[in-house]
């Protein structure tokens, strides 16, 4: 299976050595943030999480989501997914590796990593969090992997991975759950106490993820042979406009919550994120523009004209999925910590060797998709051209 | 499939092979030749004084890296400071902090604690925090 | 004991409804870790000159609080005796004990009508070592814990630098080292370890100097201002103090129990 990974066009090995040199770059930055600390990132005593932590959240949406394939292909039967589900569980491993490397780019002493393990402690939320990713990376890892070498077999998958199958679906519910209750268990952190999170970050993982993988699709149509198929586009552009939909309406329950109180502790980190508070608003443009780019994406999506045209469904999918983005990715981390619990608005600004160490563990991510989607389209194509 | 058993490439695989094998061995023959001989330590004239430590010298050489973590638990965590010997005598259990803790009758950290570190290659983070007694040279 | 039992049903109730049945599993595990094998030789104890107590508790008199000097002196104290560093970059602040005006030390509780002596006065805060600490929950290490006496303290050795108790504390009460703290000491004290890059810190109601039957170094340098004792001696003077006069306490709705007391 894997040599399949090594022989490519010339195009596919320039991009391999794209992304290794963004990885090369952030490496060097990273140990840069080893040497010094993580005081060259923008984070501070009051915002003490930032864009790794932010990443790392959005990014488990992104995963979970691959459960809007993998529901409706094995427990339902859903036939047009068939040619796709194992691209969605391998979005799924690679933005699970992201993940992980963000935490670990995160910590302030990585090499004590392990004490989660030696001194496991069932009452943090951290703890649950390390059990379900890992759990879920290896769930996708022996799904996916399986799936596929059966497919290059020309048999079916054996039937011992059907247990994992199943519970990989409640399993992806769980790892946005648990992110979520990260969060909204802090008291005294009024943007993330709300009982909404969870269901409002599956939300907009519903729609983020499925996004991502039309534009995939559509993406592979044009650097390959293989074809996900209209009807398999199609029903993920409605889970999309649903997932997005339903985002959007967590949301405004939030806002509503807010405002209609007024309690300010829940109020003001709205009032931060929107419109500025004590004349501090780094944000505010960026918020205006995820709801710009969610509101155009679901008028476009509901429109079936629109939504049925593929050109103009990849152009709504590229808005909700940075509508999205800017909403978890930069809003939800940052927005809980302005203002801080003293009531002081410190803000939080990214550096440059904290965006390279971003950048860096995407490309590990998009290096990681790379290479398994080469291996998955190259058996695919040869399963074609055998039958 | 061919069916002969060969192996295709063979000089470049050979080639490949060369280079493995020496970039593996590569800290065997980069320190060929420089081994040197085990430090002895030596003992401030305080601890020679005291002439005991909390334990039989031997069992200390073994195991003074798992007293030190496990003291550093009972302390911080157990709230419980004072280590006393079966004949009596008391100990500050502190690493470095007080004429009665580890340092203050060690109290030579070049020559008591690094010779012997920097010859096993061992990089304790003790003194990234704790603060060693100044040496008087 | 209500609130206890209370605490311990919510606790053994969670667990269960999270259904995974690592009961004695998480048991061994929530004693801290495997258990240890012990020194061949001798004993550990507190010493006889360790001041103990069932629940420790500080009470801030903010009128005797009222001079800058005293404030001050506090502050330095503390700041002076556990190695805090001075940085210059705002973001990267360490600090234990510090003052604040009321309204961010008591958000939501100031108003357009306080006296201008409330108001501008300066209130001491700190680790609150609350009865129910958010920070200890979150700590995926137990790193940061709470003592049998109530002490909310910080294991220095074991804290991985996740910052989740930051997020987790309520009163902003936690410092953490984005860089290494050494070369911003300015008058390094031996007695007391500085803390590396990477780990949180904060007040430790100076657990080390308890130890030695000595008071915490801000309530020394308070000239009376702080007052420290146990919570449980219906004797102690923060009892009698408690007993004759009205007290505050930071974000009491929240259910995390402070034992740090204003009398304003």
């Amino acid at each position: 299976m894997l040599e399949r990974a090594l022989n490519g066009s010339k195009n596919y090995w320039i991009w391999i050595a794209a992304l290794m040199s963004v990885i090369g770059v952030a490496v060097v930055c990273y140990l840069y943030q080893l040497w010094f600390g993580l005081g060259m990132t923008g984070m501070s005593r009051d915002v003490s999480w930032g864009f790794y932590i932010a990443q790392f959240t959005f990014l488990v949406g992104v995963a979970a989501s691959a459960v809007m394939l993998v529901l409706p292909y094995y427990l339902h039967h859903y036939k047009a997914f068939g040619k796709i589900t194992v691209l969605g569980e391998f979005v799924a491993i690679a933005a699970v590796t992201m993940c992980l490397l963000f935490i670990i780019a995160d910590m302030g002493q990585p090499q004590r990593l392990l004490n989660v393990i030696f001194y496991a402690t069932p009452h943090s939320m951290l703890f649950w969090d390390m059990i379900v990713l890992n759990g879920y990376l290896f769930l996708n890892v022996i799904v996916g992997w399986n799936a596929l070498s059966a497919e290059s077999k020309g048999v079916p998958p054996p039937k011992w991975i059907k247990p994992f199958i199943y519970i990989s679906v409640p399993w992806a519910v769980s790892i946005h759950t648990v992110t979520a209750f990260l969060y909204c268990g802090l008291p005294g952190r009024g943007f993330w106490l709300t009982a909404v999170l969870a269901p409002r970050f599956l939300a907009s993982a519903f729609a983020a993820g499925p996004a991502l993988l039309i534009l995939l699709c559509l993406l592979l149509r044009k650097l390959t042979k293989f074809d996900a198929g209209t009807e398999a586009i199609q029903t993920l552009s409605k889970i999309v406009t649903y997932g997005i939909i339903i985002n959007v309406f967590f949301f405004f329950c939030e806002v509503f919550v807010a405002c209609y109180s007024q309690i300010p502790e829940h109020l003001d980190h709205l009032q931060y994120l929107f419109f500025g508070l004590h004349g501090k608003g780094a944000l505010v443009p960026f918020m205006w523009l995820s709801m710009i780019l969610m509101f155009t994406g679901i008028v476009m999506l509901l429109i079936p004209k629109i939504r049925t045209n593929e050109s103009t469904l990849a152009v709504a999918c590229v808005a909700i999925f940075i509508g999205t983005w800017i909403d978890k990715g930069l809003g939800m981390i940052s927005g809980g910590f302005v203002p801080s619990p003293l009531h002081h608005v410190n803000e939080y600004i990214p550096t440059l060797p904290e965006i390279m160490i971003t950048l860096g563990i995407y490309s590990v991510g998009m290096l990681v998709l790379t290479v398994l989607y080469k291996i998955a389209i190259s058996v695919k194509e040869e399963a074609a051209g055998i039958s | 499939m061919p069916n002969k058993k060969q192996i295709y490439d063979r000089d470049k695989v050979a080639i490949g092979l060369a280079i493995f094998v020496a970039l593996i061995s590569f800290p065997f023959w980069f320190n060929m030749g420089k081994a040197s001989p085990a430090p002895e330590i030596k003992l401030s004239d305080k601890a020679k004084a005291a002439k005991q430590c909390i334990a039989p010298t031997a069992y200390m050489r073994a195991e003074h890296m798992a007293i030190l973590d496990l003291w550093r638990d009972t302390v911080v965590r157990d709230a419980k400071r004072v280590y006393s010997t079966n004949d009596g005598l008391t100990f500050n259990m502190s690493l470095s902090t007080g004429e009665n803790s580890c340092m203050g009758c060690h109290v030579t950290k070049a020559d008591f604690c690094d010779k012997c570190h920097n010859y096993a290659s061992v990089r304790p983070y003790c003194w990234d925090c704790h603060i060693a007694p100044k040496e008087n040279k | 004991m209500m609130e206890n039992s209370r605490r311990r049903f919510i606790k053994i109730a969670g667990i269960t409804a999270a259904g995974f049945g690592l009961k004695p599993v998480t048991d061994v595990l929530a004693s801290g870790g495997a258990p240890k094998k012990a020194s061949p030789i001798g004993d550990t104890s507190a010493g006889n000159k360790a001041l103990t107590a069932k629940r420790w508790a500080m009470i801030i008199d903010v009128k005797k609080m009222a001079h800058e000097e005293t404030i001050h002196q506090c502050v330095e104290a503390c700041h002076k005796l556990h190695n805090i560093p001075k940085l210059d970059n705002k973001r990267h602040e360490i600090k234990w004990i510090w003052e604040e005006e009321f309204k961010h030390a008591f958000p939501g509780q100031h108003h357009e009508h306080m006296s201008e002596e409330i108001q501008h006065a300066p209130f001491l805060v700190l680790c609150n070592h609350c009865e129910n600490p958010p920070c200890v929950r979150a700590c995926p290490t137990k790193a940061t814990f709470q003592r049998e006496d109530g002490i909310v303290l910080m294991d220095f050795h074991r804290c991985i630098g996740c910052r989740f108790c930051m997020a987790a504390c309520p009163y902003g009460s936690r410092s953490f080292n984005f860089r290494d703290p050494r070369p911003f000491i300015e008058e390094v004290q031996e007695k007391f370890p500085t803390r590396m890059k990477g780990v949180v810190e904060k007040c430790n109601f100076c657990a080390e100097r308890l130890a030695e039957g000595k008071q915490p170094a801000c309530v020394e340098a308070s000239n009376g201002a702080l007052i420290f004792g146990d919570l449980n001696d219906e004797n102690s003077d923060v009892r009698k103090v408690l007993k004759s006069n009205y007290v505050i306490r930071r974000k009491p709705g929240l259910g995390t129990g402070p034992q740090v007391y204003y009398m304003v």
